[in-house]
């Protein structure tokens, strides 16, 4: 995948680069765009993930993780790991079967594809017969059964899929046995569950769609006992001692069915509709788990009343007179419950029920009163609310690190205490080098921090920047607080929550000072918040200014959005990042940019009117820049085309609906759930697309001209202690690029320490440079006498770099999105450029500044830039010469939103959005890798009791 | 007034001495004049510098008749009697929408006067079916007015005919500049953009590489109506730079980049403001070939002046391009006659 261009007199050879670099991509973050299956291994105590896409995912101890993909891309339907083995079985919906296995290689295991079969029927067989429906992976680990929807049972080989004909459990051979009136062909169509009997591998309950369950014996192929269900069957569960098992049916009832060895056709022991008597949604999954105190736990999803909770995605548990109905925000996929897997083991006294909803992964601790959620370490939805920004900062301070794990901590109280139940494998990656925040900015104004320093990205610390404001929606509202009678006891689980009640909240810019724990947070509606980090709570008034960004412009109106209100008098803040200075630009359009200095104390902020400077020291504004071109109309009415805005407000009505629903909980008969939002959405997606696919595709050749739309957008802003004026003098200054080509130097002028509170801060506009090809400046860098780029504020005071060289001449960077400039300063001349679009016909999306290491040697490293372009290469660009290293493909140039969603790292890495809940993780660096290390070992030890016992109840049985 | 005097045939000097000579035989020594001469044809023709003056002096037979005119009152219609009569309808349509108006003056004199704003380039490289453009783009207020689409050609490859995906031009802006050169037109196949071939790239990549090429934008087309083709071995062609070499390379992209490599330097120089004063462009730190220097900062004062790069607070509303200009105290006085007005001539 590389692609390697020559450069003349370029600095580095081949050699070098590949010492310096390689793109790795090396692992996903987040929770797995559109997951179809799960599956769990007791013995190996891994969990399994399938997605539509034809992903597998197996995840185990926090850092032990493996992928697989299913060369069709089909979606997985069902995961069976094979009893006491390192392998899996994935049926796909193409119907075919695919074995994996987990092999260790070079001394960490991998997961790979074996084998992969599909069945076959005899020739001119509809393709229902083999259309398989239940799989049961026998645990003598030689066999599968393959239950069809033609009724019909084949069994196949393990490892090599071979058709054990003979073995075919026909569903002629079923109704020769089952000598009912009752019973006709059409009873044994559809095989809806397989389950081996608990204590007798030779004994197999077979479910039949129709409500028709038998017990087949393996042995002497017949069956022993029958059972007459009345109504459509979903599922079977076999109770521990294999003397009574469960059927749970369409009509939201579930059955009892006693196997005992003189009845040959039983009776149900018990049938129930837990939320009858109105008609009820199906039961779709049961567990009947025993405890030592004798009350079992009854663990079931679905059964909800049709009419009036027909809606929720529900997972109900009953133990003795508790009983909760876990409410899902998004559809229930699988749920799995972990038990006491110990063969010797007499009750199964549950200890965590793991749930997989479409959205989000959900563990419920069974063992503690109240059954708390357990935090999980990995699979977090990243998109609970939104993605609108993210922001990454390397090498965070102990100090800090420590400061915002115990902020975090305190939001965590009502997560259980458990430790993580799904433990399998051990991790051997080597310990990260350095602690990594990613910081995620979302729709509905929270700022979610992430420890990204390792394979998993686990959430720290929520920030929410609601409470600032007064919103529609009151931030105590808490959908979980029930009447004491309320019926059936649903309670709210899980995070995933897409809807945001005011869009003006959204999270756009985040700055973070890692040395002085200063954070600036800018958002959708023009504000602007610095906050502190204080590790108690706190009530105190936020300061609040207002920056008119259009100045004197007369006679223009803001078609868009309004400001948020600010609430009056003091606000108490939680533990954490507490904001104490608000600015809201005014026309509130959405801040395009922003930079903090926390040593001069300064934030600068920017939109698509202009620039402003804020002291947040003094709480003062020092200077505001307009940038609109007088012409430019659309900039002020407001970002929003005539398409998305009419989606807008369909969307806000269903919030509306959906808003009303919630507050009238008790109203019955309920439309607009969230799924149909989501279709309709969809719908309306598609319809505009198909819209928009009907007008020929052309497009305008034209120079962009001044006067073009928003070429007052400022994109860009920077702070450098630089040469602006003469070569004798450096000051601070400010730097800001603006959409039309336009870079704007400030010269400021900051009282020193002792005198800060007394003197203002001045500014003063030093240059202004226009870029003749127009294009967007999307950066700008100072680079010191040996060229190297200035360290960020504080970055020297806290000895972790070399100051700069104030003695040679310093250069000024502009990245435009066509084109790389360098000039001299302070006198601008300019020096060198790269052309990128001219040439090649991208554009710069992302660039930053990495420093990469070399993996041979520890004491040398080198600043380049990391270009991301709007093709979603990564290009490396050398430092100070401009020239091309490499370029690696690395995003496909369709996914608009993951190139979008890019951040590089300071040292070589990067993330992106490979959908809206998942991070993928890439490295250009051969020195910093994280990526997955783990291996899985076969618990020896057990396997052979387990066998024993195994072999010991099956002779038994074979005595009796 | 006729004077008549003579010259050597064979040593007749620089146009300079000449120019200076009839200045004096005239006694007017301050007055700018225009200098024309009739050919054998009949045509008045101008002289203004050393090769047309050399190739008039070569045509006296023996006698070579001189025109002097005052500049100021010059009638400069009355050069190039019959190339003007044939140029003069297409020209003033194209230009002069408002050709009711006194009849526009064509100034033919030095050649920095001129700007070009098209021409066909490379004719002898390229191969008959394809045609290479060159728009300029500065120095015009005009849009370069066209759109580009997605299509498909055929080609022949050695499995025979194939459909592979092409760019084509879609529309022609009336008015704009690639519509008032004549030299594109709709449905012709865009194979190059400024020396790089666009097969394999997407429409949107070509789009962003002829706008980041747009001050100087060669495009190699594939013409829709190959009628118009320059015949080759011809003389009669209208067309300039013809060749009459016929079988030469299909594509040879490093001459165009050889040729655009000093050209691109000066087709965008920045602008730097210090300090709120006037705008400036921002020099070059290193020095480079003076030839080039020169030449490009006579186009870069075109492109400042006619794209109003000025200080927001001068910008008012509908600057003509004539009078920012006016503006701009121009030191050199070479450089004077950049405040024409602005007249376009397609070379």
């Amino acid at each position: 995948q590389l692609v390697f261009i020559s450069v003349p007199q370029c600095p580095w050879n081949t050699l070098l680069i590949m010492i310096f670099l390689s793109l790795c991509q090396t692992v996903e973050h987040g929770f797995p765009h559109q997951p179809s299956a799960l599956g769990y291994s007791p013995f190996l105590r891994l969990m399994a993930i399938g997605t539509r896409s034809g992903a597998i995912k197996l995840y185990g101890a926090p850092g032990v993780e493996f992928m697989g993909l299913h060369e069709e891309n089909n979606t997985v339907m069902q995961i069976h790991f094979i009893p006491d083995q390192c392998q899996l079985v994935t049926l796909l919906d193409d119907n075919s079967l695919h074995l994996w296995s987990l092999k260790q290689h070079g001394g960490a295991s991998e997961l790979r594809e074996e084998h992969r079969f599909t069945l076959k029927g005899p020739p001119g067989s509809p393709p229902s017969a083999t259309q398989i429906t239940a799989v049961l992976p026998h645990s003598s680990r030689e066999v599968l059964y393959l239950g069809t929807e033609s009724g019909n049972i084949f069994v196949v080989e393990l490892p090599s899929f071979r058709v054990l004909e003979d073995r075919t459990i026909s569903s002629e051979a079923v109704l020769q046995r089952v000598l009912e009136d009752n019973c006709n062909r059409r009873s044994c169509e559809l095989v809806e569950a397989l389950r081996e009997h608990p204590k007798n591998p030779d004994q197999i309950l077979i479910g039949y769609s129709r409500g028709l369950i038998v017990l087949w014996d393996l042995q002497n192929n017949k069956v022993t006992h029958h059972f007459l269900g009345s109504q459509q069957l979903e599922n079977l569960y076999w109770q521990r001692d294999g003397s009574k098992f469960i059927s749970c049916h369409y009509d939201g009832s579930y059955t009892r069915w006693p196997v005992s060895s003189d009845n040959r056709q039983p009776e149900p022991l018990e049938n129930t509709v837990p939320y009858g008597p109105f008609p009820c949604k199906a039961i779709s999954k049961i567990y009947w788990q025993t405890t030592k105190n004798g009350l079992p736990y009854i663990i079931f999803q679905g059964g909800m009343p049709r009419a009036s909770y027909g809606d929720r995605h529900s997972i109900s548990v009953i133990h003795g007179s508790q009983q909760t109905a876990f409410d899902f925000t998004s559809r229930v996929i699988d749920f799995f419950i972990i038990f006491s897997s110990e063969p010797a083991a007499e009750f199964d006294d549950p200890s965590a029920m793991v749930v997989l909803a479409e959205e989000e992964l959900v563990v419920i601790d069974l063992k503690t009163a109240g059954w708390p959620a357990v935090h999980p370490p990995y699979l977090a939805s990243l998109h609970c609310s939104a993605i609108t920004c993210s922001h990454h900062v390397s090498n965070i301070p102990l100090k800090l690190w420590e400061r915002i794990i115990s902020a975090g901590s305190k939001q965590n109280v009502h997560y259980s205490s458990m430790p993580w139940p799904i433990d399998g494998g051990t991790n051997i990656a080597p310990d990260p080098p350095q602690r990594d925040l990613l910081l995620t900015g979302h729709e509905d104004g929270t700022v979610r921090f992430w420890d990204a320093s390792g394979v998993c990205l686990h959430l720290l610390y929520k920030l929410s920047t609601v409470r600032v404001f007064l919103t529609d929606a009151d931030p105590n509202d808490n959908m979980n607080t029930l009447g004491e009678d309320e019926w059936p006891p649903l309670r709210k689980v899980g995070t995933f929550d897409p809807y945001s009640d005011d869009p003006r909240l959204g999270i756009q810019k985040i700055y973070l000072c890692k040395y002085s724990g200063y954070l600036a947070v800018a958002g959708t509606a023009g504000q602007v918040l610095v906050m502190e980090l204080n590790d108690e709570d706190a009530e105190h008034v936020v300061d609040h200014a207002e920056a008119d960004l259009l100045q004197d412009q007369e006679g223009y109106r803001w078609k868009g959005h309004e400001k948020l209100k600010t609430r009056d008098g003091p606000v108490r803040f939680e533990a954490g990042f507490q904001p104490f200075v608000l600015v809201q630009c005014q026309p509130p359009a959405v801040v395009t940019s922003l930079a903090l200095h926390s040593e001069w104390k300064l934030v600068a902020f920017g939109t698509s009117h202009g620039f402003g400077l804020f002291d947040h020291q003094q709480k003062r504004l020092v200077f505001v820049k307009c940038t609109l071109h007088p012409s430019d109309q659309l900039a002020l009415e407001g970002p929003l085309s005539r398409v998305k805005s009419l989606k807008k407000s369909l969307r806000q009505s269903f919030r509306r609906i959906r808003r009303s629903r919630v507050s009238s909980r008790k109203r019955r008969g309920g439309s607009g759930n969230a799924s149909e939002v989501q279709e309709a959405n969809a719908k309306f997606d598609q319809d505009t697309l198909q819209e928009m696919e009907l007008a020929p595709v052309q497009r305008k050749i034209e120079a962009r001209s001044a006067e073009d739309s928003f070429t007052g957008f400022v994109r860009t802003l920077y702070f450098a202690d630089t040469f602006l004026r003469d070569s004798s003098r450096h000051c601070p200054s400010l730097w800001a690029g603006t959409n039309g080509g336009t870079v704007y130097a400030f010269c400021l002028r900051v009282p020193p320490a002792e005198r800060r509170m007394d003197e203002p801060v001045r500014a003063e506009q030093a240059k202004e440079i226009q870029l003749m090809h127009r294009a967007p400046v999307v950066g700008i860098l100072v680079l010191d006498g040996r060229s190297t780029p200035l360290p960020e504020p504080l970055e020297v005071a806290h000895d972790l770099s070399k100051s700069p060289d104030m003695q040679g001449s310093h250069q000024l960077l502009v990245v435009s999105e066509e084109q790389f400039k360098v000039f001299t300063l302070p006198k601008v001349s300019s020096k060198l450029k790269l052309k990128l679009t001219a040439l090649e016909g991208c554009r710069v999306r992302k660039v930053t500044v990495a420093n990469f290491g070399s993996c041979k040697t520890d004491d040398y490293s080198e600043n380049d830039l990391a270009v991301l372009t709007n093709l979603g290469d990564i290009q490396i660009i050398s430092l100070p010469f401009l020239k091309l290293q490499i370029r690696y493909p690395c995003i496909r140039k369709e996914d608009v939103s993951g190139i979008a969603s890019c951040v590089f790292t300071k040292y070589g890495q990067g993330f992106y959005l490979i959908s809206p809940s998942e991070f993928e993780r890439f490295s250009l660096s051969t020195k910093w890798l994280v990526e997955p290390r783990c291996i899985v070992e076969m618990p020896e030890a057990t396997t052979n009791n387990h066998v024993h016992s195994k072999s010991a109840v099956e002779n038994a049985a074979r005595k009796s | 007034e006729f004077r008549r005097f003579s010259l050597e045939r064979s040593k007749p000097g620089k146009f300079e001495e000449f120019y200076g000579l009839l200045q004096h035989v005239h006694k007017i020594p301050n007055v700018d004049v225009l200098v024309g001469y009739t050919d054998v044809h009949g045509d008045l023709l101008p002289i203004n510098n050393d090769d047309n003056y050399h190739k008039a002096v070569s045509t006296a037979n023996p006698l070579l008749r001189i025109f002097i005119q005052r500049k100021e009152d010059a009638d400069y219609s009355a050069f190039g009697t019959d190339t003007m009569t044939r140029k003069k309808n297409v020209l003033s349509n194209v230009l002069r929408p408002d050709n009711h108006k006194k009849k526009p003056h064509i100034v033919i004199s030095m050649p920095q006067d001129f700007r070009p704003v098209s021409s066909i380039i490379d004719v002898d490289i390229l191969p008959e079916t394809h045609r290479r453009v060159r728009l300029y783009k500065y120095g015009t207020d005009k849009p370069l007015g066209f759109y580009i689409r997605d299509g498909s050609s055929v080609r022949v490859t050695p499995h025979g005919l194939e459909k592979v995906p092409g760019i084509f031009i879609s529309r022609l802006v009336p008015g704009g500049l690639a519509q008032s050169t004549g030299l594109l037109a709709v449905n012709d196949e865009v194979l190059e953009v400024n020396g790089i071939e666009v097969s394999g790239k997407s429409l949107d990549q070509v789009t962003d590489m002829m706008i980041a090429n747009s001050r100087n934008l060669i495009i190699t087309v594939r013409p829709a109506n190959q009628r118009n083709n320059v015949v080759r071995n011809s003389r009669t062609s209208g067309s300039s730079g013809q060749s009459t070499e016929s079988s030469l390379p299909s594509s040879t992209p490093n001459l165009l980049g050889s040729l655009l490599q000093g050209e691109e330097e000066s087709d965008e120089e920045d602008i730097i403001i210090e300090d709120s004063g006037e705008p400036q462009q921002i020099p070059k730190a290193a020095p480079t070939s003076e030839s080039i220097e020169s030449l490009s900062q006579i186009e870069l004062l075109h492109e400042s002046t006619q794209n109003g790069f000025l200080p927001s607070s001068e910008m008012n509303s509908n600057h003509s391009a004539g009078s920012i200009s006016m503006e701009y105290d121009v030191p050199d006085p070479g450089r004077k006659s950049l405040e024409e007005d602005g007249t376009i001539i397609t070379l």
